[in-house]
């Protein structure tokens, strides 16, 4: 029996169809499984397992060798910084440190109230627009401590329910990697990536 | 400067729609893959070999005789990869964003000429925009008829379908990545036995191709195989695309020939060095090359040939800059702890070696480096890259191991006083 609401095992169901073979289908499962806790669960894994044929045990140990597959409870925000070579060198770790300090949470962790994980990470392929930032997989570029201070109190004060690239691109960001002339609709949720397909868009459960 | 603009002169052109199906037809979208349905998998096959595509992946392996060692075995599958994550390098994501209706008609030729039926593009996790706009011009294309049954209006099916990777460098390693694909953890398998190629996705034969090889198919056939080999140089053919970063005024994704001059790429097309510092060295190829300095490289030409001769590689095109203020110990602490964190573990001395040396780094940069520790650096790296060659032998299962070693061997040759400087006066001397 799945403990999953029948529009998210339709999801599921159709993530599956997507491959010859139902294992395949293991990683966008555990994304929409991230989206339905906020993080990977014991239970979220075990329903991963029933539907793609793996034991409980390889999915848990697929999980944990990607890093995005998080098995530890999330703040709502997840806020990524770039401290790889190319960043680095144009201070991203400056960047981080700014991070760490407006939130008040160091890095790989999460705070009491669930607000905002904290992480440093390699290259996050903006390095044409480095320091590079991304709140919950959505990017941006070019940032200063200063604005990445205001981002996370934005954040803070106004707890958007989605974030948006272009949006905080626009207030906190600066140099791009190549200019993007469209405005982009497509919004972030929680701390895992937006994509239609995967069921992690707002309300895209279905 | 000026250059010849071919996979990003349509988003130059027309920066509000370069990737949708309205304006990719509009500029000639298609019209290469209808051709190609005409075509037998010789044919194309003959055609890509004789265009001299080499792969833009990193190993610059000849897209066509990969093809051409497709095992009979079907069904066959294509991976395209858009893993895209070593340190420096970011043209992917511009192809992925910007233009990937030429993309996808790149997968409608490779599959074609591959008996591809099912096909897929696995990019990483945390590219989900990206993702979003490939999703949405696969969907542009299905409702076109261009994917899905019977395409074109002939008997063929071909189904395209988006994986996102979770966040693992070495799921870009091709065997990793068809791993990956298939639920496991993204551990590279052995080559021998498993070449893609005879035993890929599931078993079966499978094309790895990367997303900007893939892009040039169109303009291969839409040019012909001399007006294309005829935009490079010798036997770098077509254009290359590089990502400059670091300390430049402008930095980017650049379209280039191949032969013009690391003095020209830094100071012309790049804009030179920002606030006109000095230049003290760059990585000319993606973290795992060994790094460039003034001195020996400026004036020489870009070209496959003449980076592996001077003892590096151009690799997935990716150039980082670093100015006369950087300190070169703290930026191959960088490139090392890049690897040593990407590591699968399966090898003991890429597993070991690089946990090790990533220490040693940071012991000197942190000021508490031993006499011995710059000898002890270049004995790790020996162990997961004996001999220290270039290129490296192959000792592990893949070469992330011995690219970690290229910062190592980098700053040993060309900066070793400034190594010694640190661990003498315990602390980095531009402080
Ligand atoms: C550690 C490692 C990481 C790699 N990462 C990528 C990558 O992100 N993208 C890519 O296209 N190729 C990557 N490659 C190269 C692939 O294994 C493969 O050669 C390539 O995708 C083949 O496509 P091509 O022939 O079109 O270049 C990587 C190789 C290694 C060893
Ligand atoms: S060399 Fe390193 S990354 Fe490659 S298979 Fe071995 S342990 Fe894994
Ligand atoms: S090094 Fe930070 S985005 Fe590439």
């Amino acid at each position: 029996m799945s403990l999953w609401p029948a529009d998210v095992q339709e999801r599921a169901k159709e993530l599956i169809g997507r491959y010859p073979d139902p294992k395949s289908a293991v990683m966008p499962l555990l994304y929409l499984a991230m989206r339905q806790d906020g993080y990977l669960t014991e239970a979220g894994m075990g329903e991963v397992a029933g539907w793609t044929g793996h034991t409980p045990a390889q999915v848990q140990s697929v999980a944990t060798f990607y890093g995005m597959f998080k098995t530890e409870p999330l703040g709502q925000y997840l806020v990524s910084v770039c401290t790889s070579i190319s960043c680095m060198l144009l201070g991203g770790d400056d960047v981080l440190e700014a991070v760490e300090e407006a939130t008040g949470v160091p890095h790989g962790e999460t705070d009491a109230e669930r607000l905002f994980s904290v992480e440093h990470v390699e290259c996050l392929g903006a390095c044409g627009g480095a320091p590079a930032v991304q709140v919950n997989y959505e990017l941006i570029e070019g940032s200063t401590p200063d604005q990445a201070r205001a981002l996370c109190r934005w954040l803070q004060d106004e707890r958007p329910e989605v974030v948006n690239t272009d949006d905080m691109q626009e207030r906190f960001g600066g140099r791009r990697s190549f200019d993007w002339a469209i405005a982009e609709s497509e919004n972030a949720v929680g701390p895992y990536p937006a994509f239609g397909p995967y069921g992690t868009t707002p309300g895209g459960e279905v | 400067m000026s250059h010849a603009q071919v996979l990003f002169a349509r988003m130059a052109e027309h920066p509000t729609d370069s990737h949708t199906l309205v304006m990719y037809e509009a500029t000639g979208g298609y019209v290469q893959a209808r051709r190609a349905m005409d075509m037998t998998r010789d044919e194309i096959v003959e055609l890509v070999k004789t265009s001299g595509l080499l792969g833009r992946g990193g190993a610059a392996f000849s897209a066509g005789l990969k093809w051409s060692f497709l095992a009979p075995a079907r069904p066959a599958y294509l991976v395209v990869n858009g893993d895209e994550s070593e340190p420096g390098t970011f043209k992917d994501r511009q192809l992925l964003e910007r233009d990937p209706h030429q993309m996808i008609e790149g997968i409608i030729i490779a599959s074609v000429a591959n008996e591809v039926r099912e096909a897929f593009i696995y990019i990483r996790g945390e590219y989900p925009k990206p993702a979003r706009r490939v999703q949405q011009a696969i969907d542009e294309a299905y409702a076109a008829g261009y994917l899905g049954k019977g395409i074109f209006g002939t008997d063929y099916d071909l189904d395209v379908t988006v994986h996102l990777g979770g966040g693992a460098y070495i799921c870009g390693e091709e065997t990793a990545l068809i791993n990956s694909l298939e639920g496991k953890r993204g551990e590279p398998r052995l080559k021998p036995p498993y070449f893609p190629a005879a035993k890929g996705l599931y078993m079966m034969p499978t094309i790895v191709n990367n997303v900007e090889t893939v892009s040039n198919l169109p303009h291969i056939f839409e040019m012909g195989t001399d007006d294309y080999r005829a935009l490079g140089h010798a036997t770098d053919t077509g254009t290359f695309l590089f990502s400059v970063s670091g300390h430049v005024k402008e930095p980017g994704n650049y379209e280039l020939p191949h032969g013009i001059t690391w003095r020209e790429l830094i100071f012309d097309v790049a804009g030179g060095m920002r606030e006109d510092r000095g230049l003290k060295a760059w990585i000319p190829g993606g973290a795992s090359a060994p790094w460039f300095v003034p001195e020996h490289h400026l004036d020489l030409e870009i070209t496959k040939e003449a980076t592996g001769a001077a003892g590096s590689m151009l690799g997935s095109g990716a150039v980082v800059v670093m100015d006369e203020t950087t300190c070169v110990v703290k930026a191959a602490e960088r490139v090392v702890r890049f690897f040593s964190h990407e590591s699968c573990g399966q090898c003991t001395p890429c597993r070991e070696g690089t946990t090790w040396l990533e220490m040693i780094l940071r012991r000197i940069e942190a000021g508490s480096g031993r006499p011995i520790d710059a000898e002890l650096l270049l004995d790790v790296s020996d162990n997961i890259s004996p001999g220290l060659t270039w290129p490296p032998k192959q000792t592990t299962i893949c070469p992330l191991g011995p690219s970690a070693v290229s910062p190592i061997t980098s700053v040993a040759k060309y900066f070793a006083d400034e190594l010694r400087q640190h661990i003498v006066q315990g602390g980095c001397p531009l402080d």
